[in-house]
Protein backbone atom coordinates (compact mmCIF):
# COMPACT_ATOMS: atom_id res chain seq x y z
CA UNK A 1 0.00 0.00 0.00
CA UNK A 2 2.78 2.42 0.98
CA UNK A 3 4.79 1.36 -2.07
CA UNK A 4 1.92 2.07 -4.42
CA UNK A 5 1.15 5.43 -2.82
CA UNK A 6 4.83 6.26 -3.14
CA UNK A 7 4.79 5.24 -6.81
CA UNK A 8 1.76 7.45 -7.54
CA UNK A 9 3.30 10.39 -5.69
CA UNK A 10 6.63 9.96 -7.50
CA UNK A 11 4.89 10.05 -10.89
CA UNK A 12 2.85 13.09 -9.83
CA UNK A 13 6.10 14.78 -8.81
CA UNK A 14 7.73 13.82 -12.13
CA UNK A 15 4.71 15.35 -13.89
CA UNK A 16 4.95 18.57 -11.86
CA UNK A 17 8.67 18.88 -12.56
CA UNK A 18 8.20 18.22 -16.31
CA UNK A 19 5.48 20.88 -16.47
CA UNK A 20 7.68 23.45 -14.73
CA UNK A 21 10.73 22.63 -16.85
CA UNK A 22 9.00 22.46 -20.24
CA UNK A 23 6.23 25.06 -19.75
CA UNK A 24 3.62 22.54 -20.91
CA UNK A 25 0.09 23.98 -20.64
CA UNK A 26 -1.02 20.89 -18.66
CA UNK A 27 -1.49 20.09 -14.97
CA UNK A 28 1.30 18.01 -13.39
CA UNK A 29 -0.91 15.02 -12.46
CA UNK A 30 -2.12 14.64 -16.09
CA UNK A 31 1.51 14.56 -17.31
CA UNK A 32 2.27 12.13 -14.45
CA UNK A 33 -0.56 9.91 -15.73
CA UNK A 34 0.94 9.80 -19.23
CA UNK A 35 4.40 9.14 -17.71
CA UNK A 36 3.03 6.18 -15.71
CA UNK A 37 1.20 4.89 -18.81
CA UNK A 38 4.47 5.11 -20.78
CA UNK A 39 6.32 3.25 -18.02
CA UNK A 40 3.71 0.46 -17.97
CA UNK A 41 3.92 0.17 -21.78
CA UNK A 42 7.73 -0.11 -21.66
CA UNK A 43 7.58 -2.61 -18.79
CA UNK A 44 4.92 -4.67 -20.59
CA UNK A 45 2.86 -5.39 -17.46
CA UNK A 46 1.55 -3.69 -14.32
CA UNK A 47 2.17 -4.45 -10.64
CA UNK A 48 -0.66 -6.42 -8.94
CA UNK A 49 -0.51 -4.24 -5.80
CA UNK A 50 -0.68 -1.11 -7.95
CA UNK A 51 -3.74 -2.47 -9.78
CA UNK A 52 -5.51 -3.19 -6.50
CA UNK A 53 -4.69 0.18 -4.92
CA UNK A 54 -5.64 2.11 -8.06
CA UNK A 55 -8.97 0.30 -8.30
CA UNK A 56 -9.77 1.19 -4.67
CA UNK A 57 -8.73 4.82 -5.08
CA UNK A 58 -10.65 5.26 -8.34
CA UNK A 59 -13.81 3.66 -6.94
CA UNK A 60 -13.90 6.63 -4.49
CA UNK A 61 -13.13 9.31 -7.07
CA UNK A 62 -16.41 11.11 -6.20
CA UNK A 63 -15.18 11.77 -2.66
CA UNK A 64 -12.21 13.78 -3.92
CA UNK A 65 -14.39 16.42 -5.62
CA UNK A 66 -16.43 17.25 -2.53
CA UNK A 67 -14.08 19.92 -1.04
CA UNK A 68 -13.98 21.87 -4.35
CA UNK A 69 -17.76 21.52 -4.71
CA UNK A 70 -18.42 23.01 -1.28
CA UNK A 71 -16.61 26.12 -2.61
CA UNK A 72 -19.94 27.10 -4.21
CA UNK A 73 -20.54 28.76 -0.85
CA UNK A 74 -18.06 31.50 -1.84
CA UNK A 75 -20.10 32.48 -4.91
CA UNK A 76 -23.68 32.57 -3.69
CA UNK A 77 -23.94 36.28 -4.52
CA UNK A 78 -22.89 36.03 -8.17
CA UNK A 79 -24.87 32.83 -8.60
CA UNK A 80 -27.93 34.57 -7.20
CA UNK A 81 -27.53 37.52 -9.58
CA UNK A 82 -26.68 35.48 -12.69
CA UNK A 83 -28.35 32.16 -11.99
CA UNK A 84 -30.25 32.00 -15.28
CA UNK A 85 -27.33 32.43 -17.75
CA UNK A 86 -24.99 30.32 -15.59
CA UNK A 87 -27.39 27.45 -14.95
CA UNK A 88 -28.58 27.34 -18.59
CA UNK A 89 -25.01 27.44 -19.90
CA UNK A 90 -24.05 24.61 -17.52
CA UNK A 91 -27.01 22.31 -18.18
CA UNK A 92 -27.59 22.95 -21.88
CA UNK A 93 -23.88 23.35 -22.67
CA UNK A 94 -22.95 20.07 -20.97
CA UNK A 95 -25.81 18.13 -22.58
CA UNK A 96 -24.93 19.50 -26.04
CA UNK A 97 -21.21 18.76 -25.52
CA UNK A 98 -21.89 15.20 -24.42
CA UNK A 99 -24.25 14.55 -27.32
CA UNK A 100 -21.97 16.07 -29.99
CA UNK A 101 -18.87 14.30 -28.66
CA UNK A 102 -20.61 10.91 -28.54
CA UNK A 103 -22.19 11.44 -31.96
CA UNK A 104 -19.00 12.61 -33.68
CA UNK A 105 -16.94 9.79 -32.15
CA UNK A 106 -19.36 7.12 -33.34
CA UNK A 107 -19.47 8.71 -36.83
CA UNK A 108 -15.65 8.89 -37.00
CA UNK A 109 -15.42 5.24 -35.93
CA UNK A 110 -17.81 4.31 -38.74
CA UNK A 111 -15.69 6.26 -41.23
CA UNK A 112 -12.55 4.51 -39.98
CA UNK A 113 -14.18 1.08 -40.19
CA UNK A 114 -15.37 1.76 -43.76
CA UNK A 115 -11.93 2.96 -44.71
CA UNK A 116 -10.30 -0.18 -43.28
CA UNK A 117 -12.79 -2.46 -45.03
CA UNK A 118 -12.09 -0.81 -48.38
CA UNK A 119 -8.35 -1.22 -47.80
CA UNK A 120 -8.95 -4.90 -46.98
CA UNK A 121 -10.89 -5.33 -50.21
CA UNK A 122 -8.02 -3.73 -52.11
CA UNK A 123 -5.80 -6.44 -50.65
CA UNK A 124 -3.68 -4.18 -48.48
CA UNK A 125 -2.22 -5.33 -45.21
CA UNK A 126 -4.16 -3.83 -42.33
CA UNK A 127 -2.89 -3.64 -38.81
CA UNK A 128 -5.24 -2.88 -35.91
CA UNK A 129 -8.79 -4.11 -35.66
CA UNK A 130 -11.74 -2.41 -37.31
CA UNK A 131 -14.41 -0.83 -35.15
CA UNK A 132 -18.06 -0.64 -35.96
CA UNK B 1 -20.76 18.80 30.61
CA UNK B 2 -22.26 22.28 30.87
CA UNK B 3 -22.83 24.80 28.09
CA UNK B 4 -19.55 26.68 28.40
CA UNK B 5 -17.54 23.43 28.38
CA UNK B 6 -19.46 22.36 25.31
CA UNK B 7 -18.70 25.71 23.69
CA UNK B 8 -14.98 25.36 24.44
CA UNK B 9 -14.99 21.87 22.99
CA UNK B 10 -16.69 23.22 19.85
CA UNK B 11 -14.17 26.04 19.53
CA UNK B 12 -11.32 23.58 19.92
CA UNK B 13 -12.72 21.10 17.39
CA UNK B 14 -13.75 23.67 14.81
CA UNK B 15 -10.20 25.02 14.78
CA UNK B 16 -8.61 21.63 14.12
CA UNK B 17 -8.58 20.05 10.67
CA UNK B 18 -9.84 16.78 12.17
CA UNK B 19 -13.47 17.89 12.43
CA UNK B 20 -14.00 18.98 8.83
CA UNK B 21 -12.00 16.08 7.43
CA UNK B 22 -14.22 13.69 9.38
CA UNK B 23 -17.38 15.53 8.33
CA UNK B 24 -16.34 15.35 4.65
CA UNK B 25 -15.87 11.58 4.88
CA UNK B 26 -19.11 11.23 6.85
CA UNK B 27 -21.08 13.25 4.27
CA UNK B 28 -19.60 11.04 1.55
CA UNK B 29 -20.64 7.86 3.40
CA UNK B 30 -24.19 9.17 3.85
CA UNK B 31 -24.32 10.19 0.16
CA UNK B 32 -23.08 6.75 -0.89
CA UNK B 33 -25.71 5.01 1.24
CA UNK B 34 -28.43 7.17 -0.33
CA UNK B 35 -26.99 6.46 -3.79
CA UNK B 36 -27.14 2.71 -3.06
CA UNK B 37 -30.65 2.97 -1.58
CA UNK B 38 -31.78 4.60 -4.83
CA UNK B 39 -30.48 1.55 -6.70
CA UNK B 40 -27.56 3.51 -8.15
CA UNK B 41 -29.84 6.05 -9.83
CA UNK B 42 -27.78 8.78 -11.62
CA UNK B 43 -29.94 11.53 -10.08
CA UNK B 44 -28.78 10.48 -6.59
CA UNK B 45 -25.28 11.74 -7.43
CA UNK B 46 -22.93 11.23 -4.43
CA UNK B 47 -20.98 14.47 -5.03
CA UNK B 48 -24.15 16.58 -5.21
CA UNK B 49 -25.66 15.02 -2.09
CA UNK B 50 -22.46 15.32 -0.02
CA UNK B 51 -21.83 18.92 -1.13
CA UNK B 52 -25.45 19.81 -0.25
CA UNK B 53 -25.15 18.25 3.22
CA UNK B 54 -21.85 20.00 3.96
CA UNK B 55 -23.08 23.41 2.77
CA UNK B 56 -26.15 23.12 5.00
CA UNK B 57 -23.87 22.21 7.90
CA UNK B 58 -21.43 25.09 7.28
CA UNK B 59 -24.29 27.60 7.01
CA UNK B 60 -25.91 26.30 10.21
CA UNK B 61 -22.67 26.45 12.20
CA UNK B 62 -21.59 29.75 10.58
CA UNK B 63 -18.28 28.24 9.43
CA UNK B 64 -16.41 29.90 6.56
CA UNK B 65 -14.97 27.99 3.60
CA UNK B 66 -11.32 28.62 4.52
CA UNK B 67 -11.84 26.93 7.90
CA UNK B 68 -13.65 24.02 6.26
CA UNK B 69 -10.93 23.63 3.64
CA UNK B 70 -8.21 23.33 6.26
CA UNK B 71 -9.66 19.92 7.07
CA UNK B 72 -10.93 19.03 3.62
CA UNK B 73 -7.63 19.78 1.88
CA UNK B 74 -6.34 16.31 2.76
CA UNK B 75 -9.10 14.79 0.63
CA UNK B 76 -8.63 17.44 -2.08
CA UNK B 77 -4.92 16.59 -2.23
CA UNK B 78 -5.66 13.00 -3.27
CA UNK B 79 -7.02 14.26 -6.63
CA UNK B 80 -3.40 14.36 -7.85
CA UNK B 81 -2.44 10.73 -7.11
CA UNK B 82 -5.91 9.62 -8.31
CA UNK B 83 -5.34 11.34 -11.66
CA UNK B 84 -1.98 9.55 -11.99
CA UNK B 85 -3.73 6.28 -11.11
CA UNK B 86 -6.01 6.66 -14.16
CA UNK B 87 -3.02 5.31 -16.16
CA UNK B 88 -3.73 1.81 -14.78
CA UNK B 89 -7.25 1.21 -16.20
CA UNK B 90 -6.10 2.98 -19.36
CA UNK B 91 -3.21 0.53 -19.69
CA UNK B 92 -5.75 -2.29 -19.43
CA UNK B 93 -7.58 -0.91 -22.51
CA UNK B 94 -4.42 -0.24 -24.51
CA UNK B 95 -5.09 -2.63 -27.40
CA UNK B 96 -8.54 -1.11 -27.96
CA UNK B 97 -7.10 2.39 -27.64
CA UNK B 98 -4.46 1.70 -30.31
CA UNK B 99 -7.17 0.81 -32.81
CA UNK B 100 -9.29 3.94 -32.28
CA UNK B 101 -6.89 6.74 -31.34
CA UNK B 102 -7.42 8.82 -34.49
CA UNK B 103 -11.24 9.06 -34.27
CA UNK B 104 -10.84 9.71 -30.52
CA UNK B 105 -8.54 12.69 -31.10
CA UNK B 106 -11.00 14.10 -33.65
CA UNK B 107 -13.97 13.70 -31.33
CA UNK B 108 -12.12 15.22 -28.36
CA UNK B 109 -11.24 18.30 -30.44
CA UNK B 110 -14.87 18.70 -31.52
CA UNK B 111 -16.05 18.15 -27.93
CA UNK B 112 -13.72 20.70 -26.34
CA UNK B 113 -14.66 23.40 -28.88
CA UNK B 114 -18.37 22.62 -28.41
CA UNK B 115 -18.02 22.83 -24.62
CA UNK B 116 -16.39 26.26 -24.66
CA UNK B 117 -18.45 27.82 -27.49
CA UNK B 118 -21.83 26.54 -26.27
CA UNK B 119 -21.21 27.79 -22.72
CA UNK B 120 -20.02 31.23 -23.86
CA UNK B 121 -22.86 31.62 -26.39
CA UNK B 122 -25.63 30.63 -23.99
CA UNK B 123 -24.32 32.82 -21.16
CA UNK B 124 -23.94 35.79 -23.52
CA UNK B 125 -27.41 35.31 -25.01
CA UNK B 126 -29.01 35.30 -21.55
CA UNK B 127 -27.13 38.39 -20.37
CA UNK B 128 -24.35 36.78 -18.31
CA UNK B 129 -21.41 39.05 -17.47
CA UNK B 130 -18.12 38.79 -19.39
CA UNK B 131 -16.39 37.47 -16.25
CA UNK B 132 -18.95 34.68 -16.05
CA UNK B 133 -18.57 33.86 -19.76
CA UNK B 134 -14.79 33.60 -19.35
CA UNK B 135 -15.12 31.56 -16.16
CA UNK B 136 -17.47 29.17 -18.00
CA UNK B 137 -15.28 28.64 -21.08
CA UNK B 138 -12.97 25.89 -19.65
CA UNK B 139 -15.68 24.25 -17.48
CA UNK B 140 -15.52 20.79 -19.09
CA UNK B 141 -11.84 20.28 -18.24
CA UNK B 142 -10.61 18.80 -14.98
CA UNK B 143 -10.44 21.36 -12.12
CA UNK B 144 -6.69 22.22 -12.07
CA UNK B 145 -6.58 22.81 -15.86
CA UNK B 146 -9.87 24.69 -15.92
CA UNK B 147 -8.76 26.99 -13.09
CA UNK B 148 -5.41 27.66 -14.76
CA UNK B 149 -7.06 28.46 -18.10
CA UNK B 150 -9.69 30.62 -16.41
CA UNK B 151 -6.97 32.63 -14.71
CA UNK B 152 -5.05 33.03 -17.98
CA UNK B 153 -8.05 34.32 -19.97
CA UNK B 154 -9.36 36.68 -17.28
CA UNK B 155 -12.03 34.58 -15.54
CA UNK B 156 -12.37 33.88 -11.81
CA UNK B 157 -10.57 30.61 -10.95
CA UNK B 158 -12.61 29.94 -7.80
CA UNK B 159 -15.88 30.50 -9.71
CA UNK B 160 -14.58 28.18 -12.45
CA UNK B 161 -13.93 25.48 -9.81
CA UNK B 162 -17.60 25.57 -8.83
CA UNK B 163 -18.77 25.59 -12.47
CA UNK B 164 -16.46 22.64 -13.16
CA UNK B 165 -17.90 20.57 -10.31
CA UNK B 166 -21.47 21.44 -11.38
CA UNK B 167 -20.67 20.51 -14.99
CA UNK B 168 -19.32 17.19 -13.74
CA UNK B 169 -22.48 16.46 -11.78
CA UNK B 170 -24.70 17.37 -14.77
CA UNK B 171 -22.67 15.14 -17.10
CA UNK B 172 -22.71 12.26 -14.59
CA UNK B 173 -26.49 12.58 -14.15
CA UNK B 174 -27.44 12.95 -17.86
CA UNK B 175 -24.63 11.09 -19.70
CA UNK B 176 -26.17 7.63 -19.79
CA UNK B 177 -29.59 8.99 -20.73
CA UNK B 178 -28.19 11.10 -23.61
CA UNK B 179 -26.23 8.17 -25.08
CA UNK B 180 -29.34 5.97 -24.82
CA UNK B 181 -31.38 8.62 -26.70
CA UNK B 182 -28.71 8.73 -29.42
CA UNK B 183 -28.73 4.94 -29.61
CA UNK B 184 -25.02 4.73 -28.65
CA UNK B 185 -24.23 1.44 -26.91
CA UNK B 186 -20.44 1.16 -27.46
CA UNK B 187 -18.84 1.38 -24.00
CA UNK B 188 -15.75 3.18 -25.28
CA UNK B 189 -17.82 5.90 -27.01
CA UNK B 190 -20.03 6.38 -23.93
CA UNK B 191 -16.99 6.56 -21.66
CA UNK B 192 -15.02 9.03 -23.78
CA UNK B 193 -18.02 11.33 -24.27
CA UNK B 194 -18.77 11.48 -20.53
CA UNK B 195 -15.07 12.07 -19.76
CA UNK B 196 -14.70 14.87 -22.32
CA UNK B 197 -17.89 16.68 -21.26
CA UNK B 198 -17.72 16.13 -17.51
CA UNK B 199 -14.11 15.26 -16.50
CA UNK B 200 -13.46 13.40 -13.22
CA UNK B 201 -17.00 13.42 -11.83
CA UNK B 202 -18.27 11.91 -15.09
CA UNK B 203 -15.37 9.45 -14.85
CA UNK B 204 -16.36 8.56 -11.26
CA UNK B 205 -19.89 7.82 -12.56
CA UNK B 206 -18.44 5.73 -15.42
CA UNK B 207 -16.44 3.65 -12.91
CA UNK B 208 -19.71 2.95 -11.05
CA UNK B 209 -21.07 1.45 -14.29
CA UNK B 210 -17.99 -0.58 -15.37
CA UNK B 211 -14.18 -0.46 -15.11
CA UNK B 212 -13.94 -0.44 -18.92
CA UNK B 213 -16.21 2.59 -19.25
CA UNK B 214 -14.23 4.24 -16.44
CA UNK B 215 -10.95 3.68 -18.30
CA UNK B 216 -12.26 5.38 -21.46
CA UNK B 217 -13.82 8.20 -19.45
CA UNK B 218 -10.42 8.75 -17.79
CA UNK B 219 -8.85 8.92 -21.25
CA UNK B 220 -11.49 11.39 -22.46
CA UNK B 221 -10.86 13.51 -19.38
CA UNK B 222 -7.07 13.55 -19.86
CA UNK B 223 -7.27 14.39 -23.57
CA UNK B 224 -9.88 17.07 -23.00
CA UNK B 225 -7.65 18.61 -20.31
CA UNK B 226 -4.80 18.95 -22.81
CA UNK B 227 -7.05 20.16 -25.61
CA UNK B 228 -8.76 22.73 -23.35
CA UNK B 229 -5.41 24.14 -22.27
CA UNK B 230 -4.36 24.48 -25.92
CA UNK B 231 -7.59 25.57 -27.61
CA UNK B 232 -9.73 27.58 -25.16
CA UNK B 233 -7.33 30.57 -24.81
CA UNK B 234 -7.12 30.60 -28.63
CA UNK B 235 -10.93 30.46 -29.06
CA UNK B 236 -11.45 33.28 -26.58
CA UNK B 237 -8.91 35.39 -28.43
CA UNK B 238 -10.58 34.66 -31.79
CA UNK B 239 -13.96 35.64 -30.37
CA UNK B 240 -12.41 38.83 -29.03
CA UNK B 241 -13.82 38.46 -25.50
CA UNK B 242 -11.85 40.62 -23.08
CA UNK B 243 -12.53 40.95 -19.37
Amino acid sequence: MINTLLLLLVFELVGEVLVRVTDLPLPGPVVGMFALLGTLMLRGRSWPELDAAATTLLSHLSLLFIPAGVGVILHFQRLGAEWLPLLTALVLGTVVTLAITAWSLSRLLQVQARHQRSKLRAGWVVTGEGQS
Amino acid sequence: MNDSELFELWVYLSESPLLHLTLTLLAYQVARSLHRLSGGHPLANPVAIAVGLLIALLLMTDTDYATYFEGAQFVHFLLGPATVALAIPLYGQLSKLRAIWLPVMGAVTVGVCTAALSAIAIAKLLGGSVISQLSLAPKSATAPVAMGVSDAIGGLPSLTAVLVVTTGIIGAVTGGWICDRLGIRDTSVRGIAIGVASHGIGTARAFQISPEMGAFAGLGMALSAGMTALLVPLLVKLLGIVA
